[in-house]
Parts: C-alpha cells; structure tokens; sequence
C-alpha cells in the first residue's frame, strides 16, 4: 500500500514539477493541478495507511483509540483542497486576461525568439 | 476585553463581505466603510501593542477559539512581535487606504473589498498560533494581494501577476508538504507544543522534522524574497498600482516574521541537538540577498523596480542579522524593519506621484479602459478628470520625501535608519573583543556596502526626476501627499522617540531568544 501511494505522489510530483516549467500558461496551470493533488495524497498519507479497515468503529465492536485514523490530516486535506482549488480557478481567469491581453499563451507574453 | 485580540481580524472580515453585499455602486458608502474599518484596526493595534508592551516580558495574551485547550483547539496568540506587526500592517493600510481614495480605487473592481482582506489575512497571519491557520491566513493574504496586485489591469500587471501566481501557488504547496512533515513526526501543529516536544524528539526522527522544518523554511523565504528565490519580487511590486505595492511591501515582511517566530521558537537554545538548525545558512542567504539587491538597485532604471529592489535588500538585512542570533543584534534588526517598512511604503507612494508628471500612468490606464470595455467607461477612471490641484513647490514638496526616504534607506543620519543599522552593527562589533569573525565582517561590509548602493541609485533616480523633469509639475492631491507625509513623520517620531522604542524592540527579541514563556503562555491550562 505503501509503496503504491508513495509511487502515485513521485509520478504526480514528477509530471507537475515537469509540466510547471514549460513555457505554456495551460501547462503551467496544469503542472500546478498535478502538484496540488500530490501534496494532497502526502497530506492524507501522513495520517497513516492500513486496508480493510473500518473507517470509525469495527461493526458490534468498541471504540478503541488505537484503530482510529487520524482525523486531523483528513481535515488538513479538506482545506488545502478547497484552498487550492479556489486559487487554481483565480490563476485560471488570470490565464485568460493575459492570452487576451498580449494575445499568446506563453508565460512571459510573448514568444520566445527562435 | 480578552476578546480584542480578535479584533484585528473580525473588523476587516465584517468590512470586507458587507462592502461585497453594497455592491460597487454605492461607493460613498464603501469608502465609508473601509475608512471607518482601517481607523479602527489603527486604534485597536495600538491598544493591543500597549497591552503587550503592559504585560511582563514572558506573559503572552492567548485567545482560545471555542475554548478548547491549546492543544486540541485553535488558538490566537499575542506578543509583542504579533503586536508589532499588527501594528505596522494597519498604519501601512490606513496610509495606503487614504492613497488610493484620490483615485486608485476606481481603477478597477473591487478595491475596497480586497484590500480589507489582504489586512485581515496579514492580521490573521501574525496572530495565528499554529501552522496550519498560519498557511490559512497566508492563502487569505495571498488571495487578497493576487487581486490587488493585479489592480487596474493592463499588460504590464497581467504579465508580472501570472508570474507572481504560479511562484506563490507553487509555494504554497510546498508550505504544506513541510507542515505535513512536520505533523507527521511531531504529532501536533501548534507551534508552542512543536517547541516544547522539540527537545524529546527520537534520534532517528530528528532529521526528518529538520527537513520538514527546512522545507517549511524555503516557502516563507520565497515570500521574503531570499536570493535565489527573490527574483519575482521586483517586478510584480513595480507592476502594481502604488497603493498595492506600498501594501505588498509589507507582504515580503510576513515571510519574515515567520521565519523569526518559528526559528527562534524551534532552534533555540532548548531544542536539545537540533538548536541553532539553519542559523548559518539564514545569515549566508542573507547576506547572497544583500548582494543581489545592492545589484539590482544600482541596475535599475525604473523608479517602482528600484523600490523592489530596496524590499529585497531590507529582506536581505533582516535575515543575515537574524542568523547573527544574539539579542541585541535581532532587537535591532526588528527596529530596522519598522523604519525600512514605513520608508518603502512611503517611497512606492511617492513614485506614483513622481511618475505621474512624467505621464507614465497615463498609458497604463487607457489599457484598463480597454480591458473592461466600453460599457464601463463611466464607472471607471476618466483621463481628463482634474486630479487635485497643482500645489506651488509641489516638487520640491515631492523631492523632501523622496531625499528622506533615500536617507532612511541608505541609513544615513539623522533619520531612524542610520539609527536602525547603527542598533544592529554596534552589538554586532561590540561582542567580538579578541578579533571579530569573518561572518560579522561580511555582514558589516554588506550593511555599508548596500547604503552605498542605495544611496548612488537613489541619487541619480533623484537627480533624473526633479532637476531634469521636463513639463509641468504632477497634480496631486492632498489625500495624496498626507499619507506619504504621515509615513515619514512617523520614521522621523521613530527618530525621536529612539529611546522607548528601541527599549520595546529589545524587550521584543529578549522574549522572542527565551521562547519557555510563549510556550508556557500559550500551553498553561
């Protein structure tokens, strides 16, 4: 389980730091969308991760302390979702104002000279 | 009366969202309001700095939301550094508030909104008690400050503003992956339990919390411009409408200070074997930024990068004069920080005045025209419109505060930044009585040497503005030169009134070198 998470951030992490630096706003923008979701499975990640268990309490059974998630990264996770996702939409109209305003995609606006 | 502390958020957060209700048509109101809410955050910071400078040196003022205890819940938490910075951000914001009333804030939508959040998340940042609300209130600052950065539209601010965006998001993320780190080895978020469980840490989990700690370093370094991740700074600040920058100017201190309250909470001298984690590598930042910034100062030709470049290098003072870690020299580089705060703001407000005669605006307004269309020409800035009166001797008006804000930014005397610079150089020198290292020589050589630069670009930016400006001199209004005039009558109170002052500063650093009474302050029951 483990292994397959920390493979799942690397690749997400790889893809969006690759795509960041490219010169296209689109695929800056979506470079960020990758990272944001990375460091939202290593968010969740740090609160543990076991399988096939019950997500409060085991069914007839009583609480106990030690088979609880930890609840706190879940809340951490919820906020940087919905934070990063707020800013991902601004960063998108931001994206739109410059291709209308110097009429190319590239993050400098203008191209480069070949 | 316990509930004041909260004040400084509450206020700006009610002011924002009813303006939002207003609507932008009744603008008289929303003006009203905005004045009404950032006289009051003025008022209320100085009440909050009188009741921390009040208390004994180790007391803090702890704020429980919903009550729960420090460890579980929420918590704001007062000292005298939260309180200082309270209040600088709300005289910074009343300064520019009153600015941008002449006419910066019809240059586009929603000014008086965004700019009572961007003080709230600067509120909120500097009273937040654990990490998380810090990221928050930083998201909420930042939020707040992409729109006002991009305030009044045009090429030049949509361009700097992409860049600007994607660092800060990208930051942002990388905030979060070190507070997770730190979360997932310490177990708890509250910067006063994270000092207090610092010295029990296992061996074998002390360099992992190191790297989150390190990494959680790197994002507020981007924010406080440290080269080699400053580069965004000059140009997004000289983009921006003079209001914004003065505002944002302060945004680059945030980083500061959370690097100041965390690094001294953390590595100081009771966190067992990771104490002292990073000093060196702040101080030899520090001191890179300073080089850089004295470069970038004298390469300039443009008067809003040139003001970039001096937050840059005030980055770079404050940081190698943190990494020195002794009291007296961090009570000093605090003092540095209000005076060379209120000078950059000064300074970006008088530039836009400067320019104005030089008719560099101008162009930049037709484009916001443009940009909102036909329909809204109306709503928005009319060229032709009179903008105050041409005041006789407005240049030479103009040309005082622009001398003083080079003075206080060269650190010559008799203005509070050669005060400022003499407050951390002196117990700096004074400490090495059998030779002094070579750390202390290169921050001496940096100190003087950036002066120099400052100085130099300064006065030959100076020279090009006032005795060759051709046309006639800038209208400006008076809602205009007041709270330039105001932000420098208050470097010059700081001149005068050195004495307490600097006795507040050091009181300050001596509670911020002792981190047991935070920590006790904040974990009492």
């Amino acid at each position: 389980m483990e292994l397959v998470v920390a493979i799942g951030i690397g690749v997400l992490t790889g893809s969006g730091v690759w795509l960041l630096l490219r010169p296209r706003t689109f695929q800056v923008i979506m470079g960020l969308s990758l990272l944001s979701y990375a460091v939202n499975l290593f968010i969740f990640s740090t609160g543990g991760l076991r399988t096939g268990a019950a997500p409060v309490l085991e069914p007839g059974g009583v609480g106990d302390l030690t088979t609880h998630a930890d609840p706190l990264p879940q809340a951490l996770v919820l906020t940087a979702i919905v934070i990063s996702f707020a800013t991902t939409a601004l960063f998108l109209v931001v994206l739109l104002a410059a291709r209308g305003l110097t009429g190319t995609d590239h993050v400098d606006g203008r191209e480069q000279d070949r | 009366m316990t509930h004041l502390v909260i004040a400084p958020i509450i206020i700006p957060l009610f002011a924002g969202a009813l303006m939002m209700l207003l609507g932008e048509r009744r603008r008289v109101l929303q003006t009203a309001l905005g004045l009404a809410a950032t006289a009051a955050l003025v008022v209320v910071a100085a009440m909050l700095l009188l009741r921390a400078d009040g208390a004994s040196a180790a007391e803090v003022q702890l704020y429980r939301l919903g009550n729960w205890p420090s460890s579980f819940g929420i918590v704001l938490v007062l000292d005298r550094l939260s309180a200082l910075m309270l209040v600088l951000a709300s005289v910074l914001g009343l300064a520019a508030h009153v600015f941008a009333l002449a006419r910066w804030d019809r240059a586009g939508a929603h000014f008086h909104p965004l700019f009572q959040f961007q003080l709230m998340g600067l509120n909120g940042a500097f009273l937040a008690g654990d990490l998380f609300n810090l990221f928050v209130f930083f998201e909420v600052m930042l939020a707040a400050s992409y729109g006002l950065a991009l305030h009044g539209s045009g090429t030049a601010r949509v361009r700097a503003g992409l860049h600007y965006i994607a660092i800060n998001l990208a930051a942002s993320l990388v905030f979060l992956v070190g507070v997770s780190v730190i979360y997932g080895v310490a177990g708890t978020l509250n910067m006063a339990d994270l000092a207090a469980r610092m010295h029990d840490i296992a061996a074998e989990d002390r360099a992992l919390l190191e790297t989150g700690c390190a990494i959680l370093g790197v994002a507020f370094l981007i924010k406080a411009a440290m080269w080699p991740v400053g580069f965004w700074l000059p140009g997004t600040y000289g983009a921006a409408s003079a209001p914004a920058a003065a505002i944002l100017s302060l945004l680059s201190k945030v980083g500061i200070y959370a690097v100041l309250r965390l690094w001294l909470l953390l590595f100081g001298d009771e966190a067992g074997a990771s104490s002292g984690f990073g000093g060196t590598w702040l101080m030899l930042g520090g001191l890179a930024t300073i080089a850089f910034g004295s470069l970038a100062v004298l390469a300039t030709q443009n008067m809003a990068r040139l003001a970039g470049a001096c937050v840059i290098v005030s980055s770079g003072t404050l940081l190698a004069a943190l990494g020195a870690g002794q009291v007296a020299v961090t009570g000093g580089a605090l003092f540095y920080m209000t005076s060379s705060v209120l000078a950059i703001a000064a300074l970006f407000l008088l530039i836009e005045l400067i320019e104005r005669g030089r008719e560099v605006g101008a162009d930049v307004l037709a484009v916001t025209r443009e940009a909102f269309g036909e329909g809204a020409e109306e709503e928005y800035l009319d060229d032709d419109e009179e903008i105050g009166v041409a005041i006789p001797a407005i240049m030479a008006l103009l040309g005082l505060g622009f001398m003083a804000c080079a003075l206080l930014l060269a650190g010559l005397p008799p203005l509070s930044g050669f005060l400022a610079k003499f407050a951390i150089l002196a117990p700096l020198i004074g400490t090495g009585a059998d030779g002094l290292p070579a750390t202390t020589w290169a921050v001496l050589a940096a100190l003087i040497l950036s002066g120099l630069a400052c100085l130099i670009a300064m006065t030959r930016v100076g020279m090009d503005a006032f005795w060759a400006a051709p046309g006639p001199p800038p209208r400006v209004a008076m809602a205009e030169i007041l709270p330039v005039a105001g932000l420098l009558a208050l470097c010059l109170g700081l001149t005068l009134m050195a004495g307490p002052v600097m006795r507040y500063m050091h009181d300050t650093a001596a509670g911020l070198h002792a981190p047991a009474g935070y920590v006790g302050g904040v974990m009492r029951p």
